[in-house]
């Protein structure tokens, strides 16, 4: 549960910043007022922010606040839904399906690392928002608890939330309380498992090994190259 | 044509081949000629130009590779009533075909009421059109069918009031009356160039070409087609021979009715008969029946061409605009046509 | 006009207490009432595989349901196999019309989170082949238009002219379809000799195409009977939707995302004007499309006068490896507002990609539009959406 700093400067000159219950310092003041709106209106349920000044802003709010965040930040003015989807935090088992199948399963990172604004859990949903008049955009992130993996749904606040929470459902496997009609967005009704989540596996890697593995002979003349690395090209 | 008298069932094998002819000929002229050849041209591109001299074999091409697919019928069609469809619907262009005059004496029959039969006739490749909806067990073909009943049947009333002026001013039903009364007549008294009803009847002809555009669902009427909502409408089903038969009824259908405009509205077969100095029917010299024919497939190419020319044009209406236009336009103003010609018969 | 909005809205109405009732009659009785017509995955009015489950009621739509995922290939699970550069050849491929379009919101996001710039002239030529694929996809568009309701004809000149521009951009990037052009941190290549007289020449032709199009296809009686007042979406929903470019214009919103987002490409040092329309409907659509295509060839005029000169790739290492953080550009793209969430760990690939595509909204809102219409407005309202399948399934 690691909290990832922004070590990585903005294109403006001003230093990032990440605060939980530091006042906000001095910016572009736009999104650190959109920041503190928020705040006033879900009051606890705003976890944690990062602002990057002139170029984003993160909020992290608390599950049982999904639903009033986005009504609040409708209310003040985020009328324009962007997108809704989820992460799954879990470091990938597989790596990236480059496993050579003769040689024994390398180790690998498995501890779960959130990204920007943290989190506890393995899944966190996050949508993005557009506030038209004021040319800002902020995503949400929202931990989604590990035993049930449930969260309210925003068909009520924003219609277009209905395909994005049924792919959601159907690639990650979370439930949205209140959606009105959760079946598959992409795949047949009948398959089983949720193709997004880390551990389920990209077939076409397991199948077949990844044709990398095998050993590039050299041109003639050549000196011998490194063999397995992905080109990098 | 030839001065000898054939026995009668010379004269109904020829009348038969004869008959053939003249719903095959226009339908693969008009098939070539505008809808490979003109419509290519008008998009900026070449058409067929693999098969013969300028992709003129095409056709045959065309006929031959229909002919040898596998006769498909879908499980739940009807499949007495799917056979029977094509050809109804051919049926009704033969019947019609028999009633235009092609020369003072090339004629397959001479009836007194031509214009009365010929509408009469038309309407049954509407029936046609509706036994295609509904045996091929498929939805759109369903939609198409019945899209297509309700077109037609609003479509048969404006060419009926717009024949009725022609058969008004004429004082005549019977089609080579109508192309004497065009031919010997005189505007104003000056004969150069007939009478042809197209002058005087403007509107009637207008109204007339636009419900036949409707009646053979061409666009702007192609609702019952409607390629890009229905696929193929009520032929949706239909594939090799019997396809091929609807196709060829769609084609000959317009050049039947390119004919019979012409005889109505153009002067048929005939020249002003001014020029040589005919008077009756018995004065119009013989060769007039093998030149009558060829004037006739002039005047039918020009009227085609101005048919397939709003076919490649024009996007489709929606039904119920189609309908709207239908009643509320075509319908009064054939009526008042009607009033006006009448009125005009009786002052001039 | 007005008497057909109070009809349209009247028929809505009707149509949706009918659905009501026949939702309750469900319960108690065999539904007899209405015919169920499946339109697509094969037809050939849907711009790929969409289905589309409409209940008709006669000629009604009572209800309709689209049912993507016939072309779903999973691009986001791909990309978390793949490295950088490799993610740039698979995202060409999910708005195969415009494809260079979709290459640069991703290369954007990743060169925010490495920090690095590409440089001037790579970002102006980085934006002329972004026009240019948007006109690319957008005549296309005009002519399928024609089409839809019937006219078979201009979707030759279409084609024809779109021709030219698949040429100018073969002869720049080696591929017609799919350019693949695009590196983080710069481009490929730098412009062959003479490309840019070459393209002044072919703007000039598709301004002539639009013209034509204007006086052929909207000029057209029947064309503006078949589209106004048909689909009519108000901005409050269009927005609550998420519908994004010309869609959204057409609604009277403001927004395009050239003009009012900072972004890397220089768009603030070119003159252009963002056409909106108050009606919302099918035909607003559309024409807010023609302009805007008409636009986007003075656009590439104006880059044209202005490229800087300079190198086009930034130093950049050659193995690629983008530090941990987050981030998401979007860019106004033909169909609408792309945008890549890119999610890295520090890895030689990303760590989880979402793609936010522009069809995906605009489709998520048929069930809402479609409800009261006619059969042959379901066919205008989808061509004035316009999507393509590989923009929905990704």
């Amino acid at each position: 549960m690691t909290r990832s700093w922004s070590a990585v400067a903005p294109l403006s000159d001003t230093t990032a910043t990440t605060e939980t219950d530091v006042p906000a310092l001095p910016g572009d003041g736009l999104r650190e007022g959109i920041v503190a709106q928020l705040r006033s209106d879900i009051g606890a349920g705003l976890v944690d922010t990062l602002v990057k000044p002139g170029v984003d802003v993160w909020a992290r709010v608390a599950t049982e606040s999904w639903r009033d965040a986005g009504l609040a930040l409708r209310e003040s003015g985020f009328h324009y839904f962007c997108f809704l989807s989820a992460i799954d935090w879990l470091p990938s088992p597989f790596g990236r399906g480059e496993d050579d199948p003769s040689a024994p399963p390398p180790e690998r990172r498995t501890e779960i690392v959130q990204g920007y604004t943290g989190g506890s859990t393995r899944f966190q949903v996050f949508a993005r928002l557009t506030d038209i008049q004021r040319h800002v955009g902020i995503t949400i992130k929202a931990d989604v608890p590990d035993d049930e993996q449930v969260v309210d749904s925003w068909t009520s606040v924003f219609a277009g939330a209905d395909w994005h929470e049924r792919e959601t459902h159907e690639m990650f496997g979370i439930s949205f309380r209140g959606h009105p009609d959760l079946r598959n967005m992409y795949l047949p009704t009948d398959f089983e498992g949720h193709p997004l989540r880390k551990d389920f596996p990209l077939l076409a890697r397991i199948v077949k090994p990844w044709p990398g593995i095998v050993d590039v002979e050299p041109l003639p003349g050549e000196p011998e190259e490194a063999d397995t690395e992905g080109n990098g090209e | 044509m030839i001065a000898v008298d054939l026995p009668y069932w010379a004269q109904s094998l020829l009348r038969v081949l004869g008959g053939t002819v003249a719903v095959l000929l226009p339908a693969g002229t008009i098939v070539y000629l505008f809808l490979f050849k003109m419509m290519s041209f008008m998009q900026s591109r070449l058409g067929p130009m693999e098969a013969g001299p300028y992709g003129s074999m095409q056709l045959f091409a065309e006929v031959g590779k229909w002919l040898q697919k596998e006769d498909i019928q879908p499980e739940n069609a009807d499949k007495s009533v799917f056979k029977m469809a094509p050809l109804v619907v051919l049926l009704s262009t033969f019947l019609l075909v028999a009633a235009v005059p092609f020369g003072p004496d090339a004629y397959f029959t001479d009836f007194e009421a031509g214009v009365f039969y010929a509408l009469a006739v038309s309407s049954i490749s509407v029936l046609g059109i509706l036994m295609a909806g509904w045996s091929s067990a498929n939805k759109y073909s369903l939609l198409g069918g019945l899209r297509a009943a309700g077109q037609l049947i609003a479509y048969e009333l404006p060419m009926v009031l717009a024949v009725v002026g022609v058969v008004i001013q004429a004082g005549t039903m019977n089609f080579q009356g109508i192309v004497l009364q065009q031919n010997t007549g005189s505007i104003f008294g000056w004969d150069g160039i007939g009478n042809p009803y197209i002058l005087t009847q403007f509107v009637g002809f207008f109204v007339f070409m636009i419900a036949v555009q409707a009646e053979l669902t061409q666009t702007p009427f192609d609702m019952p087609i409607a390629e890009s909502e229905l696929v193929s409408g009520y032929m949706t089903e239909y594939s090799g021979f019997r396809f091929l038969m609807f196709f060829i009824a769609e084609f000959a259908t317009a050049g039947v009715f390119s004919l019979i405009a012409s005889v109505l509205f153009l002067g048929g077969w005939g020249i002003p008969f001014s020029w040589f100095g005919w008077t009756t029917a018995d004065s119009v010299d013989n060769w007039m029946n093998v030149v009558g024919p060829l004037i006739m497939i002039t005047k039918m190419m020009a009227l085609a061409f101005i048919i397939m020319w709003v076919r490649f044009s024009y996007p489709r209406f929606r039904e119920d605009q189609l309908q709207r236009f239908a009643w509320k336009v075509l319908i009064p103003v054939s009526l008042v046509n009607i009033m006006f010609t009448a009125i005009l018969k009786v002052a001039f | 006009m007005v008497s057909d909005v109070t009809d349209l809205i009247d028929r809505q109405k009707l149509s949706y207490i009918a659905a009501q009732a026949a939702d309750a009659r469900l319960n108690v009785e065999l539904e007899t009432e209405g015919m169920t017509l499946n339109i697509g995955p094969q037809h050939p009015a849907t711009h790929g595989t969409l289905r589309i489950i409409a209940r008709l009621d006669g000629e009604q739509v009572i209800w309709a349901d689209p049912s993507a995922g016939y072309m779903h290939r999973g691009y986001e699970k791909l990309t978390e196999v793949r490295t950088y550069p490799q993610v740039n050849t698979l995202i060409n491929r999910i708005d195969w019309l415009g494809s260079f379009a979709n290459e640069v919101p991703f290369i954007l996001a990743a060169e925010q989170l490495m920090d690095i710039e590409a440089p001037a002239r790579a970002q102006w030529i980085r934006a002329i082949f972004f026009e240019l694929s948007r006109i690319a996809n957008v005549s296309l568009f005009l002519g399928d238009l024609g089409v839809q309701l019937g006219a078979i004809t201009p979707v030759f000149m279409a084609f024809r002219d779109r021709e030219y521009v698949l040429n100018l951009i073969e002869s720049a990037t080696g591929g017609r379809f799919h350019p693949n052009f695009d590196r983080i941190g710069g481009l490929k290549d730098d412009l062959p000799k003479g490309w840019i007289d070459e393209t002044k020449q072919v703007m000039k032709k598709l301004r002539n195409f639009c013209d034509e199009i204007e006086t052929l296809l909207f000029g057209n009686e029947i064309f503006q009977s078949r589209t106004r007042g048909i689909g009519v979406i108000p901005a409050n929903v269009a927005q609550s939707y998420g519908l994004s470019g010309a869609n959204l214009r057409a609604s009277g919103v403001d927004w395009d995302l050239r003009r009012d987002q900072k972004i890397a490409l220089p768009y603030d040092k070119v003159d252009f004007k963002v056409w909106t329309h108050p009606d919302g409907d099918a035909f607003a659509r559309c024409w807010v499309r023609l302009q805007e295509t008409r636009e986007a060839t003075l656009i590439v005029d104006q880059l044209l006068d202005g490229i800087p000169s300079g190198p086009v790739m930034a130093k950049v290492p050659r193995i690629i490896k983008v530090p941990e953080g987050e981030a998401y550009v979007s860019t106004e793209n033909p169909l609408g507002e792309m945008g890549y969430y890119v999610v890295s760990q520090g890895d030689l690939g990303p760590f989880r990609v979402r793609i936010r595509t522009a069809s995906f909204n605009n489709i998520s809102i048929v069930p809402w539009v479609l409800r009261g219409v006619f059969v042959p407005d379901i066919i205008t309202i989808l061509a004035s959406l316009y999507f393509i399948l590989g923009d929905i399934d990704k």
